[in-house]
């Protein structure tokens, strides 16, 4: 299976970690992650105004180039996952924002929305299994008592995301099962980190991620894994009350034996 | 130039796509807001104030730069109405001004710290910023 592979800015830069491990766990389970070529950044936020087009180029752009290697395109960073898969909804469903990104591009062929925005986890569920992976762990992870955080991303909206149930997510939990180790429910787990908000209210996002953390704390989980950067840098150094946040990409290559070699 | 506030319902409903008319004032989107006591109106006011066509004073509130878009609201209403895009209309109703920049390029490296992830500074730009 190969898919079209959209990292994004900080998988690049500050989070390269998270694609490293993604990209090597995915070989072993027989998985190909070929690199967009000259992607550019989705903007991190998706605007929900109906006339704001330009800002959205770079997910279109993105998009056609997956569909015109005849591949789906994959997300890993939660955040392009949300811009990405929500301006595809957008050239699907929306008649005058998809003649106004075809006018702006003038690509060769038109795009409608024909490829399919996949994440990592969505591909680990869906496509690989989590039974199969289970068989192909070689370092089970017993013991570690995981919390998952969501947040906002992923999940929401649920009628577009389409993820999992918005309000009761279980993908993360299974993907934590399957690599031996054993999650840990929190009530926070799908409440905002505080996102962008570090560079404008620092207090706020303060306040939103020692939220976060002292509920993960509270039910006695002793690390956090997130896909997304700026969650982890919320969680980890917005915080007050401190708990390791570790990528899941880490725990799954950790799992699988490659950790080292990658 | 000063902030011109002649914006009017009709204006911001077609640029969200909310229709404020089918609230029902449960007040729910408010309540799980996660920027609530930081925001000087709350999401269910937007939809009151818009629909009554008071939406001089939201643009120039304190909530349209501390809504977080974590999209709760817009999940949690149980009529669908999605006050944050509302929010988003207005915030860009007023940066789409000249000279109504919230956040500026120059701001930035003194915010700067080792682990600020990228996406932090694109998702802020893309807020506060034409
Ligand atoms: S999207 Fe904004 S207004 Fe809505 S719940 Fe989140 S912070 Fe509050
Ligand atoms: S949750 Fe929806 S229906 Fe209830 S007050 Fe808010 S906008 Fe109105």
């Amino acid at each position: 299976m190969k898919y079209s592979y959209y990292p994004g800015c900080t998988l690049k830069t500050k989070a390269k970690e998270l694609s490293d491990y993604a990209v090597a766990a995915a070989k072993v389970l027989g998985v190909e992650l070929e690199e967009i070529k000259d992607w550019q950044c989705c903007g991190g936020v998706y605007s929900t105004s109906k006339d704001e087009i330009a800002s959205k180029l770079s997910s279109v752009r993105a998009l056609a180039q997956a569909r015109d290697e005849g591949h789906d395109l994959m997300t890993l960073c939660s955040a392009c996952h949300n811009v990405i898969k929500r301006v595809n909804e957008d050239m699907r469903g929306d008649e005058n924002f998809r003649t106004k990104a075809n006018n702006y591009m003038a690509p060769d062929m038109e795009y409608h929305g024909e490829a399919n925005v996949v994440h990592y986890l969505e591909m680990l569920r869906d496509v690989v299994g989590f039974d199969e992976i289970k068989k192909k762990v070689v370092n089970p992870l017993t013991g570690r008592k995981i919390g998952a955080y969501y947040g906002c991303l992923l999940l929401r909206p649920g009628k577009v995301m389409e993820f999992d149930d918005p309000e009761n997510p279980q993908i993360l939990e299974d993907f934590i099962r399957a690599i031996g180790a054993t999650p840990v429910l929190f009530e926070q787990r799908n409440e905002c980190c505080g996102g962008y908000m570090t560079l404008n209210d620092k207090e706020l996002a303060q306040k939103r991620s020692t939220a976060v953390v002292d509920s993960a704390v509270r039910n006695e989980a002793d690390c956090l894994i997130t896909a997304c950067p700026l969650c982890r840098y919320n969680l980890e150094v917005n915080s007050e009350t401190k708990l390791p946040v570790i990528y899941f990409t880490e725990l799954l290559a950790e799992a699988l034996g490659i950790k080292e070699v990658k | 130039m000063s902030l011109n506030t002649k914006i009017d319902t009709e204006t911001i409903e077609r640029i969200s796509g909310v229709n404020t008319r089918k609230c029902m004032k449960c007040g729910k989107c408010s309540a799980t807001c996660p920027a609530f006591h930081e925001m000087d109106f709350h999401p269910h006011q937007f939809v009151a104030m818009v629909e009554k066509g008071d939406i001089e004073p939201l643009m120039k509130s304190k909530s349209i730069w501390n809504c977080l878009t974590c999209f709760a609201c817009v999940q949690r209403c149980p009529r669908d109405v999605e006050p944050a895009k509302l929010v988003e209309a207005i915030r860009q109703a007023v940066i789409r001004q000249a000279g109504e920049n919230h956040l500026k390029a120059e701001q930035i490296p003194e915010m700067l710290d080792s682990e600020l992830p990228q996406q932090a500074i694109v998702s802020a730009f893309r807020k506060y910023k034409k």
